[in-house]
């Protein structure tokens, strides 16, 4: 997501890194590269003046410069600071003592309200066993409405609406009796899209705040919004006093400068980050965390975090006793993709892990989604014989299972084969030795490379 | 000195200037875009131009058949313009969503058809690879079509933008951008970039929720907002 703000920072740093003693011209070089990465991933061109500055008056001070490693320190610094710039610790949603909580959520047309809305509901129901509820006051888009109830049923949410003809601010005070009546724990309140300088729109907005008085007022940003971010949260800082930011769209190749700069210029929170289509694909904004995998150090915490919650622990033991005595199968293998694949997109966990950023060629392998629809396929065309026993797969059973899988029978050849190198590397690694690199790249399904001979 | 720098920035603006090309029969109009970026909305204002001003016959295709309710915002639409629409289930193969409007459209001697897609962000390979797939059932239904394929983006986008108009014009040959959300602050200037680099022109401006909120691209008076204080 952070890409090739990272690409920059990590050279940067890279080249600090690797000199023992640091001059003030060489920290003004790194300054202006990492002034230039910042400006290019749309943060506001005020606020990088001011991290920069902050940033450099730290590398300069006499615990940096006097350090048997000044680099090191540096990438600390820059650490530190990015983190304390989009954040710094988590800050957490406010809940009410008695009655339902209520959660406004603002922001422009297509930012992702109504999509943050359902997600915010599903996370809290998941994660705090709430019963929530949402109110559908968007009564200007076509279908908001329709949306809205659908996406709400997903996720087993109740959605007060009285159609299209009500005043949104009358639907709100309405639902939020209902909620009250109904005992529900949360009221999350939906509106339409508005620009900020929409006088009447954004009048409307403080008059549904002053209404119900939530407890927690969310902007909903868009992680590609430019440099206009700055003005457009200064705006529904006053009309909606928001108290936290949902990042949408962080999925994308957006540098996120959006993200960095509305904390520095009004001082509130990311609290949550949506990063996919799915439904799930909704959660907890980390800025320590974000910092470390901007800088290419990884988020190591949110991938255990995430394996944790869906990797079922009785498999995993199975599955380890399996590869020890070297018995793991296609089905095994099947039961494998699917797990890591809970997960969420297979980019988004490579880009979790320490160094993946610095290896161009997985990020250029480009992490197919389809391929692994199609392995999948594949081993469901098997029979559990064949599948135990690949060993058997000839003629007509390939041409069987091509067939039902739509796919080539040298597809199905190519699966066998990675099968097979990947139980010899197994065996390998189960017997204590490391695997080799060729062997590493066979399994990855990269051409193997010819053995480079040591000397 | 200013207004030498508005002829310049027009100039770049301006790069590779066509009109929107509605000469076949019917004629096929792709909308693709970013999630939010305001697609369904445009394609609204565009049939109303279209059939309320030029008379013309409108089918719309309701090709997002992923994200909620989006068929529904996009009957809301047709209903306003007074065009047809074509629409299938929701978690329908967008294609023949697309396909069926095409025939639809053939069979009833209409004018324009204008095909909807599902919002997509451009680093999703599989959804990419799903848009191309949509272009390539439609030149199959008629071939040459779709004879424009609009790229909507959204003008509060920073220097995102510009990867996003690349991978899209890369998947489905992108003909013009649609510069929406123009009313706000935000002045779009990523337009200039995608204009420049990657010669894809901007055909029209949104600026605004209401009909008739569309208008032409006029370079110099883009040129003019974007050096315009606040």
């Amino acid at each position: 997501m952070f890409d090739q703000l990272s690409d920059r920072l990590q050279a940067t740093l890279s080249d600090v890194r690797s000199r023992g003693k640091l001059s003030e011209s060489d920290v003004d070089a790194a300054m202006r590269e990492i002034r230039l990465a910042l400006l290019e991933a749309d943060v506001n061109f005020k606020v990088v003046k001011s991290f920069t500055k902050t940033l450099k008056e730290r590398c300069l001070g006499a615990d940096v410069m006097g350090s048997l490693d000044p680099g090191q320190q540096v990438v600390k610094i820059v650490n530190e600071e990015l983190t304390g710039l989009m954040g710094g610790v988590g800050s957490e949603l406010a809940f009410a003592n008695s009655g339902p909580t209520v959660i406004l959520m603002a922001g422009l047309q297509g930012s992702g309200k109504t999509t943050a809305c359902a997600k915010l509901a599903r996370y809290l129901r998941e994660n705090g066993k709430k019963d929530v509820a949402l109110a559908a006051c968007d009564v200007y888009r076509p279908a908001a409405v329709d949306q809205l109830v659908t996406v709400g049923g997903r996720v087993g949410a109740h959605v007060y609406e009285k159609g299209t003809d009500a005043d949104p601010v009358e639907i709100a005070g309405w639902a939020l009796d209902q909620a009250k009546a109904e005992r529900r724990d949360v009221l999350i309140v939906d509106t339409a899209g508005r620009l900020h300088i929409d006088t009447d729109l954004m009048e409307e907005l403080t008059k549904i705040r002053k209404r119900i008085q939530p407890h927690d007022v969310l902007l909903v940003v868009d992680a590609m919004t430019g440099q206009d971010a700055v003005g457009v949260a200064e705006s529904f800082a006053e009309a909606a006093e928001f108290d936290g930011v949902v990042m949408s769209k962080l999925d994308g190749d957006a540098r996120g400068g959006a993200a960095l700069s509305v904390k520095a210029v009004t001082g509130k929170p990311i609290l949550f980050a949506s990063t996919g289509e799915k439904l799930e694909a909704f959660d907890r904004f980390h800025p320590d965390r974000m910092a470390s995998r901007i800088l290419g150090m990884g988020d190591v915490l949110s991938l255990i975090e995430k394996a944790e919650q869906q990797i079922d622990e009785k498999q995993a033991l199975d599955l380890e006793q399996k590869l020890r005595k070297n018995q793991f199968t296609l089905e095994d293998m099947l039961q494998q993709m699917r797990q890591v694949r809970k997960m969420g997109p297979l980019s988004g966990i490579l880009g979790m892990l320490p160094g993946m950023g610095a290896m161009k060629q997985l990020k250029n392998a480009d992490v197919d989604e389809g391929q692994l629809d199609r392995v999948e396929a594949i081993i469901l065309s098997m029979t559990p014989e064949e599948r135990a026993n690949p060993g058997i797969i000839k003629g007509s059973r390939r041409k069987r299972i091509a067939n039902g899988s739509g796919v080539r029978p040298q597809n199905v050849n190519q699966l066998i084969k990675q099968f097979d190198q990947m139980r010899k590397l197994m065996r390998h690694v189960a017997s204590g030795k490391t695997p080799d690199q060729q062997q590493l790249a066979a399994m990855m399904g990269g051409a193997p490379r010819p053995k480079v001979r040591r000397r | 000195m200013q207004a030498r720098l508005i002829e310049l920035l027009a100039e770049v603006a301006g790069t590779a200037r066509a009109p929107i090309d509605l000469s076949n029969e019917p004629a096929v109009l792709l909308m693709v875009g970013v999630n939010g970026t305001g697609k369904t909305t445009t394609i609204g204002k565009i049939a109303w131009h279209l059939s309320k001003e030029f008379g013309l016959s409108v089918v719309l295709a309701a090709g997002d058949t992923y994200r909620a309710a989006a068929a529904e915002q996009l009957a809301e639409w047709a209903d306003r313009a007074g065009a047809e629409l074509v629409r299938s289930e929701e978690g329908a193969d967008p294609g023949a969503v697309a396909f069926d409007a095409v025939e639809a459209a053939r069979a009833r001697g209409a004018d324009v058809v204008i095909i909807d897609t599902a919002g997509r962000l451009h680093t999703q390979d599989n959804l990419m690879e799903e848009l191309a797939k949509v272009r390539r059932v439609i030149g199959k239904q008629l071939p040459g079509a779709p004879h424009e394929t609009l790229l909507s983006i959204d003008a509060t986008t920073g220097q995102n933008g510009l990867r996003q108009a690349k991978v899209f014009a890369e998947a489905v040959a992108v003909d013009g951008v649609v510069l929406t959300k123009l009313d706000g602050t935000a002045k779009g200037g990523i337009v200039l970039a995608i204009a420049d680099e990657l010669q894809i022109p901007v055909k029209l401006i949104g600026t605004g929720e209401t009909l008739e909120d569309l208008r032409p691209f006029d370079p110099t008076d883009f040129a003019n907002a974007l050096l315009a204080e606040g």
